[in-house]
C-alpha cells in the first residue's frame, strides 16, 4: 500500500493474479470466514439445545413418572385410586386416602384464604396502589412467599397445633392438634401471596374510563368495585386461585409437618391425615417392595398431571386476559 | 326495585371498604407471629460455638450446625453452577426466536416446569441420579434444585432480553458483528440486571426447599465437601431436628430456623434492590 495505492495483493478475494502468495492469502482469508459461518451455525445449535433441554425436562419426568408406576399400575390396576386402605405390611395399596386428604387440605385452605387474598388484591390494586403503607403491605405479600415451607412446617408445630389443640379441646372432639384442620390453616397463609398479586396486577389493568362512566352515574366506590372491576378481572381472580390451588396440591413439608400422617381415611376435618405428597415424602426411603415403591411413584404421577393440568388452565385464563 | 337511600349506600361502600382493610391486613398478623417466633426461639441458640461445630449425638448438649451452613452452601452453588448456563442459553434462545414453533413448546415446557410440586422433583432426581449412582450424594440434590431454577431463570432471562430495543441488536449486526458476539457483547450486557435478578430470584426459592433434598442428598450428620457423598443441609437438618423428641436437637432446629430465615430475607431483599437498581420489572 506504498503512496496511497492499492495494490492488487490487497483484494485477496477476487484473485486476479496468480503469485503464489497472494493465493495463499486468499485461501486463508476464505477458511477464516467460513470458520466464522461454523462458528454461528454451532452458537445456534447450542442456544436451540439449552431451549431443548426444557422440554426433555419435562418429557423425561412424565415419561420416568409413567415408567417407574407400570408395576404398580400393572398389578393394581383402576382399584388403586378408589381403594380405602393403605397397608404396605400386607401389600394392600388404596390411594383413596390421600387423595380424600389432598382435596380437603387444598380446598379449605383455599376457603379461608380466599377472601384475605381478594381483599389484598382489591386494597393495592382498587383502593391504595402507592404509598408507604400498600408498600409495606406488598412486602408482607412477599415476605409470606419467600419464608420456606419447612420453616411454617416448625412453627406450625410449635405454636399451631397447640393452639389448635386447646380449640378441638373446647369444641369437644378428641384433642390431636395436628391434622387436616392444623396444615389448611398453614397452608392458607402460604398461598396468600398466589392469588394477592395476580389479582392485583388484574385488579390494577381495569381501563379507568369505565370505573369513570360508573362513577359518572352515581355509583359509589363499593358499587364500581362489584359491578366493574369484580366483573372486569373475575376470570384473572380465578385463575389466580386456581395458582394457589396447584401450590396447595403440591406443597410437602408444611403439610407433612402437622397433618398427623395416619394412612386411615380421615373421620373430620380435625382427624389426622396424609396427603399425596405428605406420604411420598414419609414413605419414598422406607419403601422396600417394588410394588410398594411404584404405588407411592404412581402417587406423584398423579400429583404432576393434576398440577400440571390446574397450572395450564391458569396460564391459559390469564394469557386471555391479558392478550385482551 | 326501589331505590336505596344515598346515605345506605354509601355506609355500604364505607363498611365494605373497612372490611377489605381489615381483612388484608390481617395477612400481616401471622407473618409478624412467624417471624418474631422464630426470631425469639433461635436468637438465644446462635453463638460462635453453634455456627463452627458439627451436631452432638443426643444426650450430649451443645453442638452446632457447620455442616448444614456449609452442606447448603455447596449444593446451591453447584445448583446454580448447572443451572445458570443452561437457563440464561435457553432464555436467549427463547428471546431471539419469539415464533417459532420449537420456541412455543419450550416455552410451554418451562411454564409446566415451574408448576411442578417439589418431591416430584425430588422422586425424578433419585431416579435419574441416586440409583444409577448407587447412593444418596450431594450432587443429585443439586441437580434437582437446577431443575427448580431453570424455570425461572429462563423467564427472568427472556422478559428482560424482549424489553431490549431491536434497535440495538441490528446496530451491532450492521457494524458486521459476528452474532454469538452480538449476544454476548452487547445484548446480555445490557439486560444483565435482569438476568442477574432472576438469578437471584431463583436461588432464593431454592434456599429453603427441603423436599428435593429428602431422597438425594438425604442428610449427614458429619461435615462433608464430597458432592458424591450425602451432605447436610439447613432445610434437612430442620425437618429431621424438628420432628425429633429431644431438645437439644430442637434448640439446633431453632437456631437453623434463625439462620435460614435471615438467609433467605437477605436474598430477597438483595433481589429487590437489584431490581430497582437496574429498574427490571420481575
Amino acid at each position: 500500500m506504498e503512496n496511497g495505492m492499492v495494490t492488487r495483493s490487497d483484494i485477496p478475494l477476487r484473485v486476479i493474479t496468480s503469485s503464489p502468495e497472494a493465493i495463499l492469502k486468499a485461501k486463508k482469508r476464505l477458511r477464516l470466514s467460513f470458520r466464522q459461518i461454523r462458528r454461528e451455525n454451532i452458537f445456534n445449535k447450542t442456544l436451540m439445545i439449552m431451549g431443548l433441554v426444557m422440554i426433555i425436562l419435562v418429557v423425561g419426568i412424565l415419561l420416568t413418572l409413567i415408567v417407574q408406576s407400570m408395576p404398580s399400575i400393572k398389578a393394581l390396576g383402576l382399584k388403586y385410586i378408589w381403594g380405602r386402605t393403605w397397608n404396605p405390611v400386607e401389600d394392600i395399596y388404596g390411594a383413596w386416602p390421600f387423595l380424600l386428604g389432598t382435596l380437603l387440605t387444598s380446598f379449605l385452605a383455599l376457603t379461608i384464604s380466599i377472601p384475605f387474598s381478594i381483599a389484598v388484591a382489591i386494597f393495592l390494586g382498587e383502593y391504595h396502589a402507592t404509598g408507604w403503607i400498600p408498600n409495606f403491605l406488598k412486602n408482607a405479600v412477599e415476605l409470606i412467599a419467600a419464608v420456606p415451607s419447612v420453616i411454617y412446617g416448625f412453627w406450625g408445630l410449635a405454636v399451631l397445633v397447640p393452639m389448635v389443640r386447646t380449640f378441638e379441646g373446647h369444641v369437644g372432639v378428641s384433642p390431636m392438634g395436628v391434622g387436616i384442620f392444623s396444615s389448611s390453616l398453614i397452608l392458607a397463609i402460604m398461598i396468600i401471596p398466589y392469588a394477592a398479586s395476580l389479582g392485583r396486577s388484574m385488579i390494577s389493568m381495569v381501563p379507568s374510563h369505565l370505573k369513570e362512566a360508573a362513577y359518572g352515574l352515581g355509583a359509589t366506590r363499593w358499587e364500581v368495585i362489584r359491578s366493574v372491576v369484580l366483573p372486569y378481572t373475575k376470570s384473572g381472580l380465578f385463575a389466580g386461585i386456581l395458582l394457589s390451588l396447584g401450590r396447595a396440591l403440591g406443597e410437602t413439608m408444611a403439610v407433612t409437618m402437622v397433618i398427623g400422617n395416619s394412612s386411615a381415611i380421615p373421620k373430620s376435618i380435625f382427624a389426622p391425615g396424609n396427603t399425596m405428597a405428605s406420604v411420598i415424602a414419609n414413605e419414598f426411603t422406607e419403601a422396600d417392595k417394588p410394588v410398594y415403591l411404584s404405588a407411592l411413584i404412581e402417587l406423584g404421577l398423579v400429583l404432576f398431571l393434576v398440577t400440571v393440568v390446574i397450572n395450564m388452565i391458569g396460564k391459559r385464563v390469564i394469557d386471555r386476559f391479558t392478550n385482551d | 326495585m326501589q331505590a336505596k337511600s344515598v346515605k345506605y349506600r354509601l355506609g355500604k361502600s364505607y363498611g365494605f371498604q373497612l372490611l377489605t382493610y381489615l381483612l388484608a391486613f390481617a395477612i400481616v398478623v401471622p407473618l409478624l407471629a412467624i417471624l418474631f417466633y422464630i426470631v425469639r426461639a433461635g436468637i438465644t441458640k446462635i453463638n460462635w460455638h453453634f455456627l463452627v461445630n458439627i451436631p452432638k449425638p443426643v444426650g450430649e448438649s451443645g453442638g452446632g450446625i457447620a455442616n448444614a451452613i456449609v452442606g447448603s452452601i455447596i449444593i446451591i452453588l453447584v445448583a446454580a453452577v448447572i443451572a445458570v448456563p443452561i437457563g440464561i442459553m435457553a432464555g436467549i434462545y427463547l428471546s431471539e426466536n419469539r415464533k417459532s414453533k420449537l420456541a412455543y413448546w419450550v416455552r410451554l415446557s418451562t411454564d409446566i416446569l415451574q408448576g411442578v410440586p417439589s418431591i416430584v422433583i425430588g422422586i425424578i432426581a433419585y431416579f435419574w441420579l441416586v440409583k444409577p449412582l448407587r447412593g444418596f450424594s450431594a450432587l443429585s440434590g443439586s441437580a434437582a434444585l437446577a431443575i427448580m431454577m431453570l424455570p425461572i431463570i429462563v423467564r427472568s432471562t427472556e422478559e428482560t432480553l424482549r424489553l431490549l430495543p431491536d434497535s440495538l441488536k441490528e446496530a451491532a449486526l450492521a457494524l458486521g458483528m459476528p452474532f454469538h458476539r452480538v449476544i454476548f457483547k452487547v445484548i446480555v450486557p445490557v439486560g444483565i440486571g435482569g438476568i442477574l435478578s432472576g438469578v437471584m430470584l431463583s436461588i432464593a426459592r431454592i434456599t429453603g426447599e427441603t423436599a428435593p433434598l429428602l431422597f438425594t442428598a438425604f442428610g449427614n450428620p458429619y461435615l462433608s465437601v464430597n458432592i458424591a457423598k450425602p451432605m447436610q443441609s439447613l432445610p434437612l437438618l430442620i425437618f429431621n431436628y424438628a420432628t425429633s423428641p429431644y431438645t437439644d436437637w430442637l434448640n439446633l432446629a431453632w437456631g437453623a430456623s434463625l439462620i435460614l430465615l435471615v438467609w433467605v430475607l437477605f436474598l430477597n431483599i438483595l433481589t429487590k434492590l437489584l431490581t430497582r437498581k437496574w429498574k427490571v420489572q420481575l
